[in-house]
């Protein structure tokens, strides 16, 4: 019981992995119908923005990790990467606007190649070890819960679950409650109309891809503090994974996205936890989300949450 | 302009159609130099590259220099075919050199043996990979001794019930794990767990958390070092105060700085120690140093030998023709090299000397030799 409790945990940590990187995903779907491929490399150098402001942040306090260092990282990092994200849409994306979006789709994979390959060229290859900002450490689970105090939770598990949650709220609050959330959803409906109205389209796109590859920062160094290894390649994977959990949860739709993730990463983690006894080889564990994947767009191609053209951003 | 650069095309053509016209001896290399196998190809990439400008100092082979290509497979599975394919039809190379990782080499090597071009594997230690045909050598031991050597190295620690993280999208790792598996069982020891993981993963707290509840009295890892860092942190996290034990894989410079102390107390086997007092090694370690600004690793060691070794075959047979060369790498022995005295068996392997290590104070420390 006690070892379906912790892999229960281990999956839910895992699935907030994926849900927050999959939240950018969606996010930009919502409004350009245009899936980011390079979302997952964005997330790598807000990694490795992180990892070159560390320690001149840390050194601010005396070299001792804190929640506020780790804000500070994590503020630095997002800036950056809604920079660079604003940077690649003006570059690479708007001169295609009004082009087939299978343009911009094969443009995006360009994009995402060339910083995979300008990360290993600027970074190195190797992975690095990225610093600990908060003293990451087991919570100490009180003596009255008995058995369970044998559960190991980190700290930045928790966090990374805390933080999903609150920007889940957030984007939920932008979309629906601001003026320029209005204008996203005005856009992901006509881009023509908005423009009549007086909407600056190209402002309304920068801002969505700033956010998007601002929450793809928050992810690379959140999850960087969780598993302290990067490397310019490490956004491949969850990237893929993270992409998979937008689509499940309904592409373009927020909590869809986060549902998404979760489901995967508990997904796995069962198949991989338990794989003697369910008899599936633990190798099988893509194939197995995979297959879900596969058995509920059958049933509900727009995912678990999409609504068809309605609540899309 | 276009029409003009023709006559320039196909002299380039015409002359690089013409093996032998250069002085030079054309040597090719494959490795990782980027990708997530990286400090694999960068170590043994040096230690050849040292290699070679050390016989051309001498005044090379034969009165001839040797001239190094290096290629890229960025450590991506298909790569090493396509590119060796191009080292033998475009730049001639009488001899290929690489790969680290085994699954490299198995690629590489069936074009190497139906081009009849010597193939010498510095580092790849799955057994497959010399069977592959008799063009393809290696200068490194195989894993089933390399499994041997830790199974029987845990049985005297009095580990009896081991449980083992296999990486199965690497031959390498699949190879030594079912060798350590063999030699463990046959000897009166008991894997009791047996889970896996695929290269590239970050998150293995579902696999150590399965480990954890076998209570294992250590864990084989035969995996690559990026990803056992990463395990060792996450399984001291969950509780686990097991011993890792592991291969030749667990060498990378990246090793000890993800793992933080996570590693202390755990042991692998490996091709050489740098601290090792042997003057044929110091003498390699300085020189290295003094090039590179760093220690050379193992892989590094064994990408010199592999170049040495080849150099030394040319000279004995005095031409670079086949099947001269070929018989002349395959009668190697004794040779004097940094990772030992290598001679190559009937099968194309290096029979030689494992050392184990163990992880002490941020560093590696030598704990024994294991003759073959």
């Amino acid at each position: 019981m006690i070892e379906f409790l912790q892999q229960l945990i281990n999956g839910l940590s895992l699935g907030a992995i994926y849900a927050l990187i999959a939240l950018g995903y969606t996010m930009v779907y919502g409004v350009l119908r245009f899936i980011n491929f390079a979302h997952g490399d964005v997330f790598m150098v807000g990694a490795f923005a992180g990892f070159y402001v560390a320690p001149y942040v840390l050194k601010l306090s005396n070299g001792n990790p804190s929640w506020t260092v780790m804000f500070l990282v994590l503020v630095i990092a997002m800036l950056a990467c809604a920079i660079l994200g604003m940077v690649i849409e003006k570059l690479a994306y708007r001169p295609l606007r009004n082009r087939p979006r299978l343009t911009v789709l094969i443009t995006a994979i360009g994009v995402s190649l060339f910083l995979e390959n300008f990360g290993q060229y600027a970074f190195g290859v190797d992975p690095q070890y990225f610093p600990d900002l908060i003293g990451d450490h087991a919570i100490t689970i009180p003596a009255w819960c008995g058995p369970l105090q044998d559960l190991t939770i980190m700290v930045s598990q928790v966090l990374v679950f805390a933080v999903t949650l609150f920007l889940l709220i957030l984007l939920r609050f932008i979309v629906t409650r601001t003026k320029l959330g209005m204008a996203m959803r005005a856009l992901s409906v006509n881009p023509l109309a908005t423009s009549l109205m007086g909407v600056n389209n190209d402002v309304v796109i920068s801002f969505t891809f700033g956010l998007g590859s601002a929450l793809a920062g928050a992810a690379g160094i959140l999850i960087s503090i969780q598993q302290p290894s990067i490397d310019p390649l490490m956004g491949l994977q969850p990237g893929i994974k993270a992409f998979v959990a937008a689509v499940l949860g309904g592409i373009g739709n927020i909590p869809g996205a986060a549902l998404g993730g979760i489901i995967i990463g508990v997904i796995e983690t069962l198949v991989v936890g338990y794989s003697d006894r369910l008899h599936i080889p633990s190798g099988y564990r893509d194939a197995v989300a995979f297959f879900l994947l596969i058995l509920i767009l059958l049933f509900k191609p727009t995912g678990l949450l999409g609504r068809v053209e309605r609540e899309k951003v | 302009m276009r029409i003009a650069a023709i006559p320039l095309f196909v002299a380039t053509l015409l002359l690089g159609a013409m093996p032998g016209l250069g002085q030079d001896i054309q040597v090719g290399e494959f490795a990782s130099m980027t990708g997530g196998s990286a400090s694999f190809g960068q170590s043994s990439h040096n230690g050849t590259a040292l290699a070679v400008d050390e016989i051309n100092a001498a005044g090379g082979v034969l009165g001839k220099k040797i001239d190094l290509t290096t290629e890229d497979d960025r450590s991506v599975a298909g790569e090493p075919s396509t590119i060796v394919r191009k080292l033998i039809s475009e730049d001639h190379v009488i001899a290929v050199l690489g790969e680290v990782a085994s699954s490299k080499s198995l690629e590489a090597a069936p074009i190497c043996q139906e081009n009849k071009v010597p193939m010498i594997s510095p580092a790849s230690t799955n057994a497959k990979v010399t069977q592959v045909g008799d063009y393809i050598f290696r200068v490194c031991f195989i894993d089933p001794f390399q499994g041997k050597v830790m199974a029987k190295f845990a049985l005297s620690k009095g580990w009896k019930n081991v449980a083992v993280l296999t990486d199965v999208k690497q031959d390498y790792s699949v190879g030594l794990a079912k060798a350590f598996q063999d030699a463990f069982t046959a000897s009166g020891g008991t894997v009791i767990k047996s889970v896996d993981y695929s290269t590239g993963d970050k998150d293995f707290r579902a696999q150590l958390t399965d480990i954890k509840a076998a209570h294992p009295d250590a864990i084989f890892v035969p995996g690559y070092y990026g990803e056992v860092a990463l395990i060792a942190r996450e399984g001291r996290q969950l509780g686990i105060k097991a011993p890792l034990l592991g291969g030749d894989g667990w060498v990378g410079e990246s090793l000890l700085k993800i793992a933080g102390h996570a590693l202390d107390g755990s042991f692998f086997s490996n091709h050489y120690s740098q601290d090792d007092p042997s003057p044929v090694i110091q003498n390699f370690v300085k020189t290295y140093q003094a090039k590179y600004g760093e220690k050379p690793d193992a892989m590094a060691a064994l990408g010199y030998d592999s170049a040495k070794i080849l150099a030394d075959a040319i000279t004995r047979a005095g031409t670079t023709d086949e099947p001269q060369l070929r018989d002349a790498i395959a009668s190697t022995k004794v040779f004097k090299g940094v990772t030992g005295d290598i001679t190559l068996d009937a099968d194309r392997n290096a029979t030689k000397a494992a050392v184990i290590l163990t992880i002490a104070n941020g560093g590696f420390q030598f704990v024994q030799r294991v003759a073959p």
